[in-house]
C-alpha cells in the first residue's frame, strides 16, 4: 500500500455512523474508499450533494452530476441537490462533522496552509477557508515529507495560511497528531519507524502521548 | 415586474404587458448587453454554465466586461474563450487557477481579479439579490484575503466584512422553464444559478427544456418566475 493510500485509510477510521463529511481533494478524495462497511457516512460536495456515490461506471457518467474536484459521480439514495449558497450555509454554519483536508504545510499548533504557494500568483481559494473555519471538526492529511525530503510539518507557516482555526488531527503516513492548546501530540505512530525518527524528519515541536503502536497503515507484511 | 435597463427586446415585451416571458435567440438575449457592463454567469466549470449565451456574448463582440462567476471556463471553453479573446477586463470569483489562460492574462496585466471564498462568494450574490448590503463573515478573516477588509469581533471571533454583489445581467442555465420563467435545475448543475437569479437587474435564463404553465409542479419550483426576464434555448453543439 503506497503512502497517501495508507493515510487515506486511516483518515477513513474518523468518522461516526452517521457523519456528515466533507472531503477534499487529493488525499481526502481517496478516503471515501476506506469507510469502513459498518460506518454510513454522508458525503457532502461543496458543489451542492449531500449524498455523493461513488463514481460512476465508464459511459454512464451525467455531465451535470460531478464532485467539488469537477470529478464525475453518482448519487447515493436519499441524496439532495442545493444552490451554492446553502451548501456553504451549511459549512460555515456548522453543519458538517468532519472535513478531511489536505496541506501544504501545517504549523506547530496545527494551522493549515492549503491554499496558495509562496510566489505564484494567488488565482485560487475554493471553497478551503470556508471549510477550515466552518467544520466541526478538521481531520488534515498530508504526506510527512516534501519530494525533497524536509518536513510539511514545520514551527511557522512559510506558506500563506488559509485560516487562523487549527486542524484537530493531522495524519501523515508516519504518525498521527492530535493537537490542543500547546501545540501537536504525538498519539499514534507506524510501527516501521522510531520516536527518533519521527524527532529528526518532523521540523515542528511535538509531545508525546502515544495512545496506541497498532497504527493501522502497513499491509499485512509491515510495509508501507 | 421588476425594474431594469435593458433597452431591447426584453423590455418591449414588458411594454406589452405580455406575461409570459420572451423567449429569445442567444443573440438577441446578450444584444442590449454594453461594452463594459458587469455580468453574473452561472456554472460550476462547465456544470450548469450557460453555454448558448457564452457563445453568443462572444460573437456580440462585446468587451471590457467584468464577470461574476465562480470561475472563468477553461481554455476555449464557457467563458475561457471570451479570456482568450481578451473580452474579460475585470473576474470575480473563487478558483481561477483551473484555466492556464486566466493565469496568464493575469500576470500580463491584461486580466484583473478578485479573489473571495466560495462561500463567500456565493453569500455576497445571495445578498445582493436579497437586499442585504453586506455582511460579516469568520471566512477568510486574519488571512491575505482579508487585505482592505474592515475587521469586527463578535463574542470574541474575528470577522471581515463583505460587501454584497449585483450586476446588471444574470446569464444562468436551467434544466426546465415553463412560459411565465419558472425554473428548477437539474443534479449538481444547480449550483450558482438560483442565487444569480436573484442578484441581476436583468436575468436570461437558458434552459434545456420549455414547457407550458402548470408542467412544473409548484413543489419542485427552485426559481420563481419573478426574478426572470428572458428565456433562451439551449443551442445545439455548444
Amino acid at each position: 500500500m503506497n503512502a497517501k493510500a495508507s493515510i487515506a485509510r486511516r483518515a477513513a477510521l474518523f468518522p461516526r455512523d452517521g457523519d456528515i463529511v466533507n472531503l477534499g481533494i487529493g488525499i481526502p478524495t481517496l478516503v471515501a474508499d476506506y469507510i469502513p462497511k459498518n460506518v454510513k457516512v454522508y458525503l457532502h460536495s461543496e458543489n451542492g450533494i449531500l449524498g455523493v456515490g461513488p463514481s460512476p461506471v465508464t459511459g454512464e457518467e451525467d455531465p451535470d452530476l460531478v464532485n467539488a474536484g469537477k470529478l464525475p459521480v453518482t448519487a447515493d439514495a436519499g441524496a439532495a441537490y442545493f444552490d451554492s449558497a446553502s451548501s456553504f450555509g451549511m459549512i460555515r454554519g456548522g453543519h458538517i462533522d468532519i472535513s478531511i483536508l489536505g496541506a501544504l504545510e501545517i504549523d506547530a499548533f496545527g494551522r493549515i496552509a492549503n491554499w496558495a504557494v509562496p510566489g505564484k500568483a494567488v488565482l485560487g481559494v475554493g471553497g478551503a477557508m470556508d471549510l477550515l473555519e466552518g467544520s466541526r471538526q478538521i481531520i488534515a492529511t498530508t504526506l510527512h515529507l516534501t519530494k525533497g525530503r524536509s518536513s510539511k510539518i514545520v514551527p511557522e507557516l512559510t506558506y500563506p495560511k488559509t485560516s487562523e482555526r487549527k486542524a484537530d488531527y493531522i495524519i501523515t503516513e508516519y504518525a498521527v497528531f492530535k493537537t490542543d492548546s500547546e501545540g501537536l501530540i504525538l498519539i499514534e505512530k507506524n510501527p516501521s519507524v522510531s520516536i527518533d525518527f519521527l524527532q529528526t524528519h518532523t521540523a515542528a515541536n511535538f509531545r508525546l502521548g502515544l495512545e496506541e503502536e497498532s497504527f493501522p497503515v502497513t499491509d499485512e507484511r509491515g510495509q508501507l | 415586474m421588476k425594474e431594469s435597463f435593458c433597452t431591447c427586446r426584453v423590455k418591449s415585451f414588458r411594454e406589452e404587458g405580455g406575461k409570459m416571458k420572451p423567449v429569445l435567440s442567444s443573440d438577441e438575449a446578450v444584444s442590449c448587453v454594453d461594452n463594459g457592463n458587469r455580468l453574473m454567469v452561472g456554472g460550476f466549470g462547465l456544470v450548469g454554465c450557460p453555454l448558448s449565451l457564452v457563445h453568443a456574448l462572444y460573437r456580440s463582440g462585446k468587451k471590457e466586461l467584468t464577470i461574476i462567476s465562480n470561475n472563468l471556463g477553461e481554455p476555449g471553453k464557457g467563458l475561457g474563450i471570451l479570456v482568450q479573446q481578451k473580452r474579460i477586463r475585470k473576474g470575480i470569483g473563487s478558483y481561477f487557477t483551473s484555466n492556464p489562460d486566466v493565469v496568464r492574462a493575469y500576470q500580463n496585466h491584461e486580466l484583473e481579479i478578485e479573489l473571495i471564498p466560495q462561500g463567500t462568494l456565493s453569500e455576497a450574490i445571495r445578498a445582493g439579490g436579497a437586499g442585504i448590503p453586506a455582511f460579516y463573515t469568520a471566512v477568510g478573516a486574519g488571512t491575505q484575503l482579508a487585505a482592505g477588509k474592515q475587521e469586527m469581533r463578535f463574542h470574541d471571533r474575528l470577522y471581515i466584512l463583505q460587501e454584497a454583489l449585483k450586476a446588471d445581467y444574470s446569464f444562468i442555465k436551467a434544466h426546465k422553464a415553463d412560459r411565465l420563467g419558472n425554473l428548477i435545475y437539474r443534479k449538481s448543475a444547480r449550483n450558482f444559478n438560483p442565487i444569480m437569479a436573484t442578484a441581476g437587474k436583468t436575468v436570461i435564463a437558458e434552459v434545456d427544456e420549455l414547457v407550458e404553465i402548470g408542467e412544473l409542479s409548484p413543489d419542485e419550483i427552485v426559481t420563481p418566475h419573478l426574478f426572470v426576464d428572458a428565456l433562451v434555448l439551449k443551442e445545439e453543439g455548444v
